[in-house]
């Protein structure tokens, strides 16, 4: 870009001289900001970059990082899912609730129908009413907390025989040497990432997400797509929902609150575009794992457990930033 | 042209939530001997006086077109500052308290202007991170107000009126003018409604969504000064969920989320649906859980009902 466009009034916006290192630096520059934390944390704390503590921070994050997958294809498919939260105490009350009254199986079962569900209404809704999937996804975030609290009667459940039951295998389960968590969210991320890139289903999610009109002109059912992004976020709530629950063995009945801005932030991170048509589950499993790597590094140098959250927030914007900045070649905006 | 079509479509209309309001407030004086009385009305009013305030600001982000979730993180913090700084002295201490809101919602404003960045996206880091600022200054600790002057307050009136009440009608209608009667407002929805074209038309928009981001900071430290003045406390975890009760009332008064449309009266309306609400169902002891479940079928309905009743835009397909 020449200095043609300029601003005439206000702070000029800046240009990026030396262009190739700093579009490089500017399009790595999460990763490489990342990386660079990294080190600080491993020179800080000996404990960081040992294998148990990698093991159980990717454990640790597996659960947000199964929803977040979810959360992705609704996102590339041009919507976004503020629900997940709700949904996720949803359904861990209820398979724990369950497992007790009508044993594992059935529990499980009945677990998966009944978020599957939710995830037809946000999908019928949005998909078929086409209703606006921000304020949807978030009348349905309080009317599921609602229910979770009328389902519980406000208690919290939990499993009465802890020891006994093969449930505990989902959370707590160990298969060939790794957590079956860190296992379910890999086999996710590796199906999701096949769907998306590889077959004709995940090529007109991104057409209705990059260009609905276009994508309805050339004969993609945009209704039946944005319907199915749902069901797919519901899946893998539902399968958050049962590491969950299998790991903690109880649930309190507030359990996921927050977790949609936790999963959104991991999105983001990984550099995401809320916009839709864009994105991909790897960036999506990298930018969970950072949240999880920044939150663990900070706890192991001693700073108090909330720090993460401010780190979280700067790390949020400079990612989105330099990604905007690379595209218009010019770090500030130009209008006044 | 777009800013004088948004100015008095903005005005003219009379807002739908008004009737469902004026229907529930019918229907809770027949259901409750408590409900139509005096103290049970100006108590409405100070419940909704919270989220209230934050809502009027809330009103002008969202016909810019923007959004600001933070301000459930902002009223904690003003209400800690405010609590927390009363034993140094009790100006300082609301000085501070107000004086972080708008700090706060500058930088979110700054940031939305010189980035670019979304104001989604902004504002969810912000809520993240103005809570973690929130606890670590806190230390996971309630305050309690040390000066009986600040507590009283929040309980006192003037006449037959809460202090409070007062305080958030006379809010109202400033917020009403500013809407309606200034270019600060003629501009608010000219932005939302085309920004391309209002820079055009020399609105300076970095600077004008900026002083909107201002305002709902603003009022989000308000809100949460009266609050802690209402309860003689603050905990850290003090406003949290309350963007999603803001956003949930402006949209039930009308605004659109694309922006360039909206009303303050019609926010005024959806803070009354939401708060009669609440009021009501607790006079008749249904569980508070239910208010939840009644509120996010109401809001969906709202929507099919907007979709159905306006024309669809030339934008949609049908298939």
């Amino acid at each position: 870009m020449a200095s043609a466009d300029q601003p005439k009034s206000g702070l000029p916006g800046v240009k990026l001289s030396k262009a190739g290192v700093m579009s490089f630096l500017s399009a790595q520059g999460i990763l490489i900001f990342f990386l660079l934390g990294m080190l600080a944390f491993s020179l800080f704390s000996e404990q960081f970059l040992s294998q148990s503590n990698i093991m159980t921070v990717i454990r640790q994050a597996s659960i947000i990082g199964i929803i977040a997958i979810g959360v992705t294809v609704v996102i590339i498919g041009g919507n976004l899912d503020l629900s997940v939260g709700s949904m996720l105490s949803f359904s861990t009350v209820l398979v724990v609730d369950l497992h007790d009254k009508i044993g594992p199986t059935n529990a499980i079962l009945l677990m998966f129908a009944f978020t599957l569900m939710i995830g037809a209404v946000n999908g019928f809704l949005i998909g078929f009413l086409r209703l606006n999937s921000l304020i949807v996804t978030l009348a349905m975030l309080s009317a599921i907390q609602g229910l979770v609290l009328i389902y519980s009667g406000g208690q919290n459940v939990d499993i009465a025989d802890q020891e006994g039951t093969w449930f505990a295998f989902f959370g707590r389960g160990y298969l060939g040497g790794i957590a079956v968590p860190i296992l379910l969210f890999g086999l996710l991320a590796i199906v999701v990432q096949i769907v998306m890139s590889r077959t004709g289903y995940g090529r007109r999610i991104f057409a209705v997400g990059g260009n609905p009109m276009a994508a309805v002109y050339s004969g993609i059912r945009k209704n039946w797509c944005v319907f199915s992004t749902y069901l797919i976020s519901a899946f893998c709530v539902a399968c958050a929902a049962l590491v969950l629950g299998s790991r903690v063995m109880g649930s309190q009945n507030n359990v996921g609150q927050g977790y949609e801005l936790l999963v959104l932030a991991g999105i983001i991170l990984g550099g995401t575009s809320l916009l839709g048509g864009a994105g991909s589950i790897w960036k999506t499993v990298i930018g969970v794992l950072m949240l999880g790597f920044i939150q663990n590094g900070l706890l192991l140098m001693g700073y108090p457990y909330y720090t993460q959250w401010i780190v979280t927030w700067v790390i949020i914007i400079l990612a989105v930033w330099l990604d905007l900045a690379n595209k218009r070649k010019s770090l500030f905006t130009t209008h006044s | 042209m777009t800013s004088i079509k948004g100015f008095f479509r903005g005005r003219a209309k009379i807002q739908p939530i008004w009737i469902f309001v004026i229907a529930i407030f019918i229907f809770f004086s027949f259901m409750s001997e408590y409900f139509l009385s005096w103290g049970n009305i100006t108590n409405i009013l100070v419940q909704t006086s919270t989220i209230g305030l934050i809502a009027l600001g809330m009103t002008l982000v969202m016909i810019n077109g923007n959004i600001d979730l933070s301000v459930g993180a902002i009223l904690g913090l003003a209400a800690s500052l405010a609590v927390g700084l009363q034993e140094i002295s009790m100006t300082l201490a609301i000085a501070a308290a107000l004086g972080a809101g708008i700090l706060l919602g500058a930088i979110n404003g700054l940031i939305v202007w010189k980035t670019g960045v979304n104001a989604f996206i902004v504002t969810l880091g912000a809520m993240l991170g103005i809570r973690g600022l929130l606890f670590v200054y806190t230390d996971e600790q309630s305050f309690y107000a040390s000066n009986f002057a600040f507590s009283d307050f929040g309980m006192s009136s003037i006449g037959p009126m809460p202090v409070l009440a007062i305080i958030f009608l006379v809010c109202v209608l400033i917020m009403h003018l500013v809407l309606t009667r200034t270019s600060h407002g003629r501009n608010t929805f000219a932005v939302g409604g085309n920004p391309e074209a209002s820079i055009d038309a020399g609105i300076r928009l970095g600077r004008h969504m900026m002083i909107n981001f201002i305002i709902v900071g603003f009022f989000a430290a308000l809100a949460g000064v009266l609050l802690s003045s209402q309860m003689g406390a603050a905990t850290p975890n003090l406003g949290r969920d309350y963007e999603l009760w803001v956003i949930t009332a402006v949209v039930l008064g009308g605004t659109k989320l694309t922006g360039g449309s909206g009303s303050i009266i019609g926010t005024l309306g959806g803070v009354l649906a939401i708060g009669i609400l609440r009021n009501g169902m607790n006079l008749m002891q249904v569980p508070a859980f239910y208010v939840l479940v009644v509120l996010g079928v109401i809001l969906i309905s709202v929507l099919i009902i907007d979709k159905k009743v306006n024309v669809p835009s030339s934008k949609e397909v049908r298939i």
